[in-house]
């Protein structure tokens, strides 16, 4: 079936088709082809993960050993923030693995395959205050069907941000880079907001008695990720420092706020990194947008094709590929979201070949220039205008 | 499918690890607990392979060291066990060939290589000592009665000597082994599962009868004597009517002894283990339909004979499951509307919340499933 409105390519719908074929022949080979390799990945990966966040929970907890209070040769600020700041970042790095390479992954299904009734999407909860179920609504499901359809993917701008021209310019996007901002430092909130409802009720569309379940369950989630870093973990530490108080003069209180800080600034490390891989996959320079029409009656090789052309991938060595969930390979992820990402850096190569064969862009670039434009177009899209990709001219 | 929770007794410890639980958020404390050991976990229940032993060419005897919540089987009980094999995990059940008087913490299973079976093969060849595989609890109800003495008739064959062994050996240990004969039929001398123990038994233990048949030549291929029948069966216990028969082996053995046994009006003497569900046969006017998945929102085709958990699984549902056959209850939902059969029985069930066993049954016409 014709879309109404083509995609901007001048392929035929045969020589799309043709693409379709392709992309599924490449998916289909890679999906036989897992196996105890791969099993062996995740598990070692979650086992990783687990001990780094204890570790680094651990080390946080070390660094107050250290603290001036304490009054043997090492104590010092400077060596109780150092020990403390490596907790940290360690932590981060756990919870970034976590929500990346791991959580995002199985919800998407990527491991159902194993039959492993651990690593299931239908079980698995994340350390996010967004409850699991919710987010693979929004995501899984908003998100990768209307991939950058102006009006239909939420992810287009959050409800509060202009990243595409498509989208109409009004007065209140000039608080953007604001917004960015925020966004930002609070990803983990904002995913848990990010809510087609919340919109509807805020915009008077629907009434707010349908936002009271969501909201409850929302509510939970959120309680338990705060109840976990912002009270257990610092009053454990201070009701350990209450003893030490008699003999040296160290508050509670402020080993309490010391620990709900480093937690804190933890959560925020992951926010911030994951803020800056997830508006690189669809927001630099280069990415497509399109309107409803033009997914219309939408066939497989057109769905590839938007995924393509819509998605930016980011360079980088192995390291940073995981630390990213491959969601440096937003390209591979979009093409094929229940994939196990293990597999995407090996697919990258061949993806890129195909389409080149078609003349399709294939968006990748260094992270500089990928958020350094995400930047830009943020700036430039506060403002009324802006520029649309060329029409993509095909050999 | 291998959690549980039973813990009641040990509640100041079940609030403990509610308030542990919340440092862990939105895991367990347990998922790092097994970081430690992978025994102590409570959120799912591991054994640990601590010996393996080769009984015949094609089967070999796994010791598994069990963790946390393990509980005591009764000789004769089975167990399941998680497999993984090309990096999917698969779940078989087997019967615990030790006896419960073993108080080490381990027990084990004894795997015999089905022609054809990948799982079997892969516990059989692969598994190896320090392996973590996921357990169930023991379940079954092929267990001798605990109070009333009984003269036991065991019939095995093959593999399906390993309850009976369980039963033997546990007996022993309590020093209150009655009067048993035990007939067990095996392809050569060769293949005879826990052959010298059952031997040496037969010289040690005043009370136990063996009679070991062997249904081939050696080197040969083909059965060339005779398997069970009643001659036989009179020959080697002529009291037979008056005992308890235990018996495990393929479906063709203990179709035959059901036979005997009915036709002398006796069938509540005879105590079958089956290790895979025999089905009735599917009537030739049975119809497929439209099975619908509630909770997921999946609607597909089926016919009349594919269980509903394939159909499922098929339409990448990963739906809860165990055996496989009818035995552990796992994979039980609702029946929301429709009808299906019962592919044991042929049975039809079509009242709305009854529950079905989507490993064993299938639909008859359209039919929602609370899955
Ligand atoms: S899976 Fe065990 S009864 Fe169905």
């Amino acid at each position: 079936m014709p879309t109404a409105k083509p995609l901007p390519v001048n392929l035929s719908n045969d020589q799309i088709d043709e693409f379709g074929r392709e992309m599924d022949a490449i998916y289909e080979e890679t999906l036989a082809s897992r196996g105890e390799k791969d099993r062996l990945y995740i598990l070692r990966l979650i086992r990783t993960q687990r001990s780094m966040a204890l570790g680094g929970r651990i080390l946080i907890y070390l660094g107050l050993l250290f603290l001036p209070a304490f009054s043997h040769a090492l104590a010092s600020w400077g060596s109780a923030l150092i020990v403390m700041t490596l907790g940290v970042v360690l932590l981060g790095i756990a919870k970034i693995l976590e929500n990346m390479e791991i959580a995002h992954n199985v919800l998407h299904a990527q491991w159902d395959w194993m039959k492993d009734p651990e690593i299931q999407s239908n079980t698995w909860e994340w350390d996010n205050m967004s409850p699991s179920d919710r987010w693979m609504h929004s995501h899984n499901v908003v998100h990768h069907t209307w991939t950058n359809v102006v009006g239909k993917d939420l992810d287009v701008g959050y409800g509060i941000m202009r990243v595409t021209p498509m989208q109409e310019w009004e007065p209140k996007f000039l608080m953007q880079p604001i917004w960015f901002v925020l966004l930002m430092l609070l990803f983990e909130e904002g995913v848990a907001l990010h809510e087609q409802v919340i919109i509807d009720v805020v915009e008077g569309k629907k009434d707010s008695k349908e936002l009271r379940p969501i909201m409850k369950h929302i509510g939970r989630k959120v309680w338990g990720q705060v109840r976990k870093d912002y009270i257990m973990w610092p009053l454990a530490a201070a009701l350990m420092a209450l003893p030490a108080a008699m003999f040296v003069s160290v508050s509670p209180i402020s080993i309490f706020l010391l620990v709900a800080v480093a937690n804190g600034v933890a959560n925020i490390i992951r926010n911030v990194w994951a803020f800056i891989i997830i508006f690189c996959g669809h927001f630099p320079e280069g990415v497509y947008s399109f309107t409803p029409d033009q997914v219309e009656g939408e066939s497989k090789g057109q769905w590839y094709l938007r995924q393509l052309l819509g998605s930016a991938n980011i360079q980088g060595g192995p390291l940073f590929h995981v630390l990213s969930g491959n969601l440096s390979h937003q390209i591979e992820h979009h093409l094929f979201p229940d994939l196990c990402s293990n597999r995407y850096p090996e697919l990258s190569p061949r993806i890129q070949a195909l389409a080149a064969r078609y003349g399709l862009p294939y968006n990748t670039a260094s992270i500089w220039r990928q958020f350094g434009t995400t930047w830009r177009n943020n700036l430039r899209l506060a403002l009324p205008g802006g520029k649309m990709p060329p029409k993509v001219a095909t050999v | 499918m291998y959690t549980n929770n039973k813990n009641n007794e040990n509640s100041w410890l079940n609030r403990l690890t509610t308030i542990t639980d919340m440092f862990a958020f939105p895991l367990k404390t347990s998922h790092y607990v097994e970081l430690v050991n992978p025994l102590w976990t409570t959120h799912k229940m591991q054994a640990q392979v601590v010996e393996v032993w080769d009984e015949t060419k094609d089967s070999r005897t796994i010791t598994l060291k069990a963790g946390a919540n393990w509980r005591k089987h009764r000789a004769g009980q089975h167990v399941r066990v998680g497999i993984s094999v090309d990096g999917r995990q698969y779940t078989r059940t087997y019967t615990i060939s030790s006896p419960p008087e073993r108080d080490d913490g381990c027990f084990t299973i004894t795997v015999k290589v089905i022609d054809g079976g990948r799982i079997s093969r892969h516990i059989v060849r692969n598994l190896k000592v320090g392996d973590y595989i996921p357990v169930g609890l023991p379940q079954g109800d092929f267990y001798l009665p605990d109070a009333s003495p009984i003269q036991p008739l065991f019939i095995t064959a093959g593999s399906g000597i390993t309850p009976a062994m369980s039963m033997l050996r546990s007996l022993i240990a309590q020093q209150r082994l009655p009067d048993s004969v035990h007939i067990h039929f095996a392809p050569n001398e060769f293949d005879v599962i826990f052959a010298r123990e059952l031997r040496q038994m037969s010289i040690q233990q005043k009370y136990y009868h063996l009679h070991e048949v062997h249904t081939r030549d050696f080197g040969e291929d083909k059965q060339t004597k005779a398997y069970f029948n009643l001659d036989q069966l009179q020959r080697f216990c002529p009291d037979w009517k008056e005992r308890d028969c235990y018996a495990c082996g393929p479906a063709s053995l203990l179709s035959s002894l059901e036979k005997v046994w009915g036709e002398a009006g006796l069938s509540n003497k005879l105590h079958i283990e089956r290790f895979l569900a025999e089905f009735a046969e599917v009537p030739s006017d049975a119809v497929g339909g439209k099975v619908r998945f509630a909770k997921s929102g999946i609607e597909v085709e089926a016919d009349s004979e594919t269980n509903l958990l394939r159909i499922a699984e098929d339409a990448g549902m990963n739906p809860p499951h165990g055996c496989r056959m009818g035995i552990c209850h796992t994979c039980n939902t609702k029946l929301k509307s429709g009808c299906v059969r019962d592919l044991r029985t042929g049975e039809l069930l079509n009242e709305v919340g009854a529950i079905v066993q989507t490993c064993v049954c299938a639909t008859a016409g359209d039919c929602e499933l609370d899955l």
